[in-house]
């Protein structure tokens, strides 16, 4: 079993060296779907090299590090964190529209930042560091 | 010091959102959120979610966001200053005419803030606040993914190969401070504060640790 890390959550699949995963454990670790014309999400799809594909499996990281998405793992490759890359952090910025995030506050209670629409929001940082 | 701008009575509605930048945990910051009593919302965000989304790479920053959900000013220093480099670090004091440019420095933010929500001064007009919004890089987002790992390590009790991503994060993305000192180990008194620190902070020379917001 390996736990990969992504921006929707935590997930353990099992995998058999590297990240290769059932199609169907790609699709929830990657929201993508294998389709007859490559791995699909919504209108797009990308079609797999054959580096990607394992017999049954997929190679979910090289995937993922073919649509331009960083890549990390453990040097046991037991976790993995499949990050978002810069073209799409960099486009959602340049909307101005302020990205949604969901975290909890001390008590447990997720507030989400879309929760605040309608009021002006002064998001700040800190740290007890 | 938010609290100040919560508790004014704006004919506008507005609120802050304290975001805890804390890899180790809310119980890091439980005791700093429990001694403020904060009428706002302070969150707990382990993975530094929301440095990575807006490319914040130091705390306080802050993001203001208009009642659209639209970022009118992109990540800036909220309210802090350089005046710490100055500190007598045996006394950890600051002299004080330069502990009066500092207040007066955060309290000419602060009015900023106030003058915002009573007005909507200070909101950029849209190219300005895109040519001020931080560019993410390849470099940067690899940083991120590492961070990430590295946080997941040590709370599993990794710490020796985690200390091997944090170093690499770093090196990534040397500007981020989030990355740097989090990853550090902390003194007795909680802060991430002590030689690696330091020397981090005296090798920028002339460049600022907390970059004045341009008002």
């Amino acid at each position: 079993m390996a736990t990969v890390l992504t921006d929707t959550g935590t997930h353990s699949v099992p995998t058999q060296g590297g990240l290769l995963l059932s199609p169907q454990d790609t699709e929830r670790v990657t929201g993508w779907t294998l389709k007859p014309e490559g791995m699909c999400q919504d209108e797009l799809c990308v079609p797999l090299t054959q580096a990607m594909k394992h017999g049954d499996r997929i190679d979910a990281a090289a995937f993922w590090r073919h649509l331009g998405n960083p890549v990390a793992s453990d040097r046991a490759g037991e976790t993995w964190v499949l990050g978002t890359g810069p073209d799409q952090r960099n486009q959602a910025l340049a909307g101005l529209q302020a990205p949604d995030f969901a975290l909890p506050d001390l008590n447990g209670r997720i507030h989400r930042l879309s929760d605040y629409r309608g009021q002006k929001v002064f998001l700040t940082t800190w740290a007890s560091w | 010091m938010w609290e100040d701008l919560q508790t004014c009575v704006f004919d506008a509605p507005f609120v802050v959102i304290a975001v805890a930048e804390e890899g180790r945990g809310a119980e890091q910051a439980r005791p700093w959120i429990e001694k403020a009593k904060p009428s706002y919302p302070c969150l707990i965000d382990e993975n530094h979610v929301v440095s990575a989304l807006y490319g914040m790479v130091n705390v306080p920053q802050c993001v203001w966001i208009d009642e659209r959900g639209v970022i009118v000013r992109p990540p800036e220093t909220a309210g802090s200053t350089d005046h710490f480099r100055k500190m007598d670090l045996t006394t950890r004091t600051l002299a004080p005419e330069l502990l009066a440019e500092r207040n007066a420095a955060r309290t000419a933010y602060l009015n900023a803030v106030r003058t915002w929500i009573r007005t909507g001064k200070h909101a950029l007009p849209g190219d300005e606040a895109r040519a001020r919004l931080p560019v993410i890089t390849p470099e940067m987002a690899m940083a991120d993914a590492l961070f990430r790992l590295a946080l997941h390590l040590r709370r599993q009790g990794q710490e020796s190969e985690a200390a091997q991503h944090f170093a690499d994060a770093s090196r990534l993305h040397p500007e981020s401070w989030c990355i740097f000192r989090d990853a550090q180990a902390l003194e007795p008194s909680g802060l991430a504060g002590g030689q690696a620190f330091w020397e981090r902070v005296n090798a920028l020379g002339d460049k600022p640790y907390y970059p004045p917001p341009v008002l």
